[in-house]
C-alpha cells in the first residue's frame, strides 16, 4: 500500500488528455437505455416482501401492540415488534470515522414504549407478496395514549417543556468567540440586527429508499440497497449483534441522495427480517414511507447582529442559531457545528461571536441535506449582507468587497484555507453576465440579487477520513478500477475512470470501475460532505500513479531511455526523446506480465487529521478546504398575485480544476433548480407534529415549467486538494442559491420576506401589510 | 373454545392478459387491481421506474400507442391489446433511438432515475411536434420530475433529438 498521497504535488498544467473534457460519462449509456439496474430492481427466488407499520401521531405511549392477527393472515412469515428483537439500539451517528468515540445517541429501532414523531415504526411485517403484507398492517391491532408534546425548539428549550431527548433537549451546542465583539460594536457606526428562519425541506430523490437482503452461505447478511454508505454495515452488524465482517453491503448507481441517503433506512430492517425468516427480504418504500422515513432538513432561526462602519467595514458579528434537531439526534451536532462555522460566510470578520445550539421535538428528526447547515447559514449572512448595504446607502457588490475574505486569511476558526479565495471574481463575473435588465411591466416588478458563499468540501478533519482505490491493468490492457465509493448520480464513478485512464495514458473506452461493495472493493468512504472527488479521486489517482510508475520503467528499459523521458498517452507508450521507439500499450502490459511486475495497486488518501475545535473559542481547523463563488439570480415578482418567476441565473464558481465541465455544470444547473425550490416553493409542513405534505402534490419541487436556463461560468484555479487541483462543487452547487433569490425578490418588491420558503401568499402580505 | 377467525377478504380474481410490450406479447396474469406499473416490474421490465405511484412524479411513464401514460395511474386490464413500449424497448447499446443518445451526449443524465420516463415523454412530444419550441418541450415535460439535473440538458437533448429525428424523416 502506498503511503498518504501529498497534496502539495498535484502536478497542475498538464496537457490533459481525459481530464478537463466534456465527456459523456461512463453511467450514462445504460440509464439512457433503461438497462442499469437499480437496487430495487433486483428480485431473488423465495423472496418476502416487507412493510413498516408507523405511528399515527407524534407523541405518544404504546400501551397495546397486538400482532396475533396479522401473523394469523396465510402468506405471512414474520411480524416483528421491539419485543422479538435483541436488546440493542441502532447507531444513527457519522459512519467511518476513526477520529473519536461513537456519540451516545442510539436510538431504539422499533417503538418499545414512547412514540417520540409521526411515523416512528411499531412493527415490521414479511409475507409472501406486498400485497399481503400491506393487508396484514391493517390486522395490527394498537393503542397509543397521547404524550405530552413540543413542536418549537424555542419552547423545547424552556424550563418545564417536554423532554423528547436528554435532560432539556439540547442535543448539540457550539461557540465561536474571536476578538472582542462588544470592542467591535463600540467601533461601529450603524449595528443592523435581524432575524432569518429556513424550514423543513425534503430531498425528494426520485427514487425511495429500497433494499434486497439474504443470508448467505458464511451466515453474513448480504444487503443490495440504495445508499450513499455502504460503510453502514458496521453499525447494522451493531444494531442486530453481530460481527462487522458478518454484514456486507451492495449498493447499485444511486437514484438521488442529497443527503438523505447518509444515514441508515431500510437496512436495519432488512437485516432483522432475512434474520428472522431465513429468507431473502425485500423492502422498497412507498413515497409516503420515504417523506416519513428519512430525516429532513433542519430549520434554523438565526439571529444577526452586525456592526459596521460607513465606508463598509464589518467590525463584529454576533449570530445566535437554533436548529430543530426534531425527535432523534441522528447529524444534528454536526449540521449545527456546519452552521456555526460557515456563520460570517466568506468575509472577514476579526470580532465574532456565534452561540448555536440544537433541540430535539416531536417533528419529523433532522440529518444531512446537500449543504449541511453551511447551507441554512448562507441563507441569513447574504441576506444581511444586503440589509447591511442597504442601511448604510452602499452598492450591494461593492459593500461585500470590501470585507471578501482573500487568499491566505483565516477564516471563522482562524484557519486560513490552503487553497485560493476567488470569491470576488465569482461575484463580480455571475453578477456582470446577469447583463441587461429586464424591463417590469404592469404589475410585475423586476429585482436581482446576489449571494456569495464558503463551503467545504471533506469532512471535518477530527472525523480522520481515509479512502482507498484500488487500479489495476488487465493482461489485454484493459483497466479496471476498484472502489467502495457509491454514486449518487453526480458521476463520481466517471470521474474515477478519467482519472485513471488520464494517468495511465488510455482512452476511457478501456476502463470499467467496480464500485460500492463493502466486501470486495476498496472501502473508499461515504459519498457525503462533497468528499468523494477529494478523498476517493486522489485514492485512484495515487494508485494508478503507482502503476504508471512501474510499466513506464518497464518501457524505459525497453526503450533504452530514462524512465521520465517516458510517454504514455492514447493506448500508446512513446519516447519523448526517440520517435523510433514506440510499442502499444496492450503489448506493453504483455511484456510486464510475462516477466510478472505487479501491474496493480491498492492506495490509501489520508485527509488531514486534527484534534477537535477548542470549545470555547472554537478556534482550529475544522475542515480540509473550501470552494468559493456566487450566484446572481433576477427574478419578476407579480405584485398582484405574488407569483415568483426566476428569469435569470448566473453560477460562477471556481472549482479548481474540472475533472469533467458537463458534469460540473450539471451539478451548478441541479443546484440551481433544488435551491429555487428551497427559496420558493419547498416546504415540509407539520401540524402539531404530523405531516401534511406527503406526497408530491403537497410538496412542490421545481418542474421543466418553473426553472430557467442556468449560465455556468466555471473558474478553475487550479488550487485545489483534489486530484489535478480540484475542489468540490456538489454542495457548493446549492448553497448560495436560495439567498440570491430571497436578495433578488426583496429587491423587486422593495420588502423583505425574512422566513422560508417566500410563498405568493408571503408576498401579498408583506405588500399588503397584513 | 373455537377461535375467532380472522379471514382476509376473499382475493379479487386474477385474469389472463396478454399485453404487447415492447414488440412482444407478454402473457400474466393479475387481478383488476393491478397497475401497469406493477404488472410490467413484476414482468421483469424494471426500466419502468416507481416513483410515486400517484401520478405525481413521471418516472413510470411508458407510450402507450405512442403516448406517454402515466404506468402508475393504468390498470393492466384496460391496456389489453393496445401498443406499449417502454424506455428500453425504443434502443439498445448497439442502437441507440436518437433521444437515448442526445441525453447521453448532452449530460442530460444524473442519477438516472428519471431518464426512461423523461426519453418516453420527450418521444411522445415529438411524435405529435416534431419541431417543438422551448415552451412545447417545457410543457411536453412537465408531468416529469427531476431532482439532479435543473432540466437545462434535458431541454438541450429533447431539441437536438427532435432535429435529428427530422433530418431522418427527410430523408426517407
Amino acid at each position: 500500500m502506498s503511503t498518504s498521497f501529498d497534496p502539495t504535488a498535484a502536478r497542475a498544467n498538464v496537457a490533459f488528455r481525459q481530464v478537463g473534457k466534456p465527456l459523456a460519462r461512463t453511467d450514462a449509456p445504460g440509464k439512457a437505455i433503461g438497462r442499469t439496474p437499480y437496487a430495487g430492481d433486483y428480485v431473488m427466488p423465495g423472496m418476502l416482501h416487507a412493510k413498516v407499520l408507523r405511528s399515527p401521531m407524534p407523541s405518544a405511549r404504546l400501551v397495546k401492540l397486538d400482532v396475533r392477527k396479522a401473523r394469523a393472515l396465510p402468506g405471512v412469515v414474520a411480524v416483528l415488534t421491539a419485543r422479538e428483537l435483541p436488546d440493542r439500539l441502532a447507531p444513527t451517528d457519522i459512519p467511518g470515522q476513526t477520529g473519536q468515540a461513537r456519540l451516545k445517541t442510539d436510538q431504539q429501532i422499533l417503538v418499545r414504549e414512547r412514540v417520540r414523531y409521526h411515523g416512528e415504526p411499531l412493527a415490521l411485517i414479511a409475507a409472501e407478496s406486498a400485497d399481503i403484507a400491506e393487508h396484514a398492517m391493517k390486522l395490527i391491532e394498537y393503542k397509543l395514549e397521547p404524550l405530552p408534546a413540543v413542536f418549537d425548539p424555542e419552547e423545547a428549550m424552556r424550563p418545564g417543556a417536554p423532554v423528547v431527548q436528554g435532560t432539556d433537549n439540547v442535543v448539540a451546542r457550539h461557540a465561536i468567540n474571536k476578538g472582542d465583539v462588544a470592542a467591535g460594536f463600540a467601533a461601529a457606526d450603524v449595528v443592523v440586527e435581524r432575524t432569518y428562519r429556513t424550514q423543513f425541506i425534503e430531498h425528494a430523490f426520485l427514487e425511495p429508499e429500497v433494499g434486497l437482503a439474504w443470508i448467505d452461505e458464511n451466515d453474513v447478511v448480504n444487503i443490495r440497497v440504495s445508499t450513499q454508505v455502504i460503510e453502514h454495515f458496521r453499525f447494522i452488524a451493531d444494531a442486530i449483534g453481530v460481527p462487522h465482517n458478518k454484514v456486507r453491503i451492495m449498493g447499485a448507481l444511486v437514484g438521488g441522495g442529497f443527503g438523505g441517503k447518509e444515514d441508515i433506512t431500510v437496512e436495519v430492517y432488512l437485516a432483522l427480517l432475512a434474520k428472522h425468516t431465513h429468507r431473502p427480504v425485500r423492502l422498497e418504500f412507498t413515497r409516503e414511507d420515504s417523506f416519513m422515513g428519512h430525516g429532513k432538513r433542519h430549520p434554523f432561526v438565526l439571529r444577526y447582529k452586525t456592526g459596521v462602519k460607513r465606508d463598509g467595514k464589518i467590525t463584529a458579528l454576533e449570530v445566535g442559531l437554533i436548529s430543530d434537531a426534531g425527535a432523534y439526534v441522528f447529524l444534528s451536532p454536526y449540521v449545527l457545528l456546519y452552521g456555526t462555522i460557515a456563520a460570517p460566510g466568506p468575509y472577514l470578520i476579526e470580532n465574532l461571536k456565534v452561540d448555536a445550539a440544537s433541540v430535539s421535538t416531536n417533528n419529523m428528526y433532522t440529518s444531512a441535506f446537500r449543504g449541511f447547515g453551511a447551507a441554512q447559514a448562507c441563507v441569513a449572512y447574504e441576506q444581511q449582507m444586503d440589509e447591511i448595504a442597504q442601511a448604510i446607502g452602499m452598492d450591494r457588490l461593492e459593500f461585500r468587497r470590501r470585507n471578501y475574505l482573500k487568499t491566505g486569511e483565516p477564516t471563522a476558526t482562524g484557519f486560513p484555507p490552503p487553497s485560493a479565495i476567488w470569491t470576488e471574481r465569482c461575484a463580480d463575473l455571475a453578477w456582470q453576465a446577469l447583463g441587461e435588465k429586464t424591463k417590469a411591466k404592469g404589475a410585475v416588478r423586476i429585482g436581482r440579487g446576489l449571494a456569495a458563499y464558503q463551503q467545504s468540501y471533506g469532512r471535518l478533519t477530527f472525523l480522520h477520513d481515509t479512502s482507498e482505490g484500488w487500479v489495476g491493468v488487465e493482461v489485454d490492457g484493459t483497466v479496471v478500477v476498484r472502489s467502495g465509493v457509491t454514486d449518487i448520480g453526480a458521476g463520481q464513478v466517471s470521474a474515477l475512470a478519467q482519472i485513471a485512464v488520464e494517468i495511465l495514458g488510455v482512452t476511457l473506452d478501456n476502463v470499467v470501475v467496480y464500485n460500492s461493495d463493502s466486501a470486495v472493493t476498496p472501502l473508499a468512504g461515504t459519498t457525503t460532505a462533497t468528499r468523494a472527488l477529494y478523498m476517493t479521486g486522489n485514492a485512484v489517482r495515487v494508485a494508478a500513479e503507482a502503476v504508471r510508475n512501474r510499466l513506464a520503467a518497464r518501457a524505459a528499459k525497453a526503450f533504452g531511455v530514462a524512465a521520465e523521458d517516458v510517454v504514455l498517452a492514447d493506448n500508446k507508450v512513446t519516447a519523448a526523446s526517440r520517435s523510433d521507439k514506440s510499442m502499444g500499450f496492450a503489448e506493453l502490459i504483455r511484456l510486464c506480465a510475462s516477466e510478472g511486475i505487479q501491474r496493480s495497486e491498492l492506495a490509501i488518501f489520508r485527509a488531514p487529521f486534527t484534534d477537535r475545535l477548542d470549545p470555547v473559542t472554537g478556534q482550529g481547523q475544522a475542515y480540509p478546504d473550501f470552494t468559493y463563488g456566487a450566484h446572481a439570480i433576477e427574478v419578476a415578482v407579480d405584485t398582484e398575485t405574488g407569483e415568483v418567476s426566476v428569469l435569470k441565473s448566473v453560477a460562477c464558481h471556481d472549482v479548481g480544476q474540472c475533472i469533467n465541465p458537463a458534469a460540473v455544470e450539471g451539478q451548478i444547473e441541479g443546484g440551481a433548480a433544488q435551491g429555487q425550490g428551497y427559496a420558493l416553493s419547498e416546504e415540509m409542513i407539520y401540524r402539531e407534529g404530523r405531516l401534511t405534505t406527503p406526497s408530491f402534490s403537497e410538496y412542490l419541487i421545481p418542474t421543466a415549467m418553473d426553472v430557467p436556463v442556468v449560465k455556468s461560468i466555471i473558474l478553475e484555479s487550479r488550487s485545489g486538494l483534489g486530484p489535478f487541483g480540484a475542489k468540490g462543487i456538489g454542495e457548493p452547487a446549492l448553497t448560495p442559491v436560495a439567498p440570491a433569490i430571497a436578495n433578488a425578490v426583496a429587491d423587486a418588491i422593495g420588502k423583505r420576506i425574512f422566513d422560508l420558503p417566500i410563498t405568493p401568499e408571503k408576498i401579498v402580505r408583506a405588500l399588503n401589510g397584513i | 373454545m373455537p377461535k375467532k377467525k380472522t379471514s382476509p377478504k376473499s382475493p379479487p380474481k386474477e385474469r389472463a392478459l396478454a399485453l404487447r410490450v415492447n414488440g412482444r406479447v407478454l402473457e400474466v396474469e393479475v387481478p383488476p387491481h393491478r397497475t401497469l406499473l406493477e404488472a410490467l416490474r413484476d414482468a421483469g421490465f424494471v426500466d419502468v421506474k416507481r416513483g410515486c405511484e400517484k401520478g405525481d412524479c413521471g418516472a413510470c411513464a411508458v407510450l402507450i400507442d405512442g403516448v406517454a401514460v402515466d404506468a402508475c395511474l393504468t390498470l393492466a386490464w384496460t391496456v389489453e391489446g393496445r401498443d406499449i413500449v417502454t424506455a428500453a424497448g425504443l434502443g439498445t447499446h448497439e442502437n441507440m433511438h436518437p433521444l437515448q443518445k442526445t441525453f447521453v451526449e448532452k449530460g442530460a443524465i444524473q442519477c438516472g432515475y428519471c431518464t426512461p420516463g423523461l426519453i418516453v415523454a420527450a418521444q411522445s412530444l415529438i411524435s405529435t411536434t416534431p419541431d417543438p419550441s422551448e415552451e412545447d418541450i417545457r410543457v411536453g415535460l412537465s408531468g416529469n420530475l427531476c431532482r439532479c439535473t435543473g432540466y437545462a440538458k434535458v431541454f438541450e437533448a429533447v431539441r437536438e433529438a427532435a432535429a435529428q429525428m427530422r433530418n431522418q424523416r427527410g430523408r426517407r
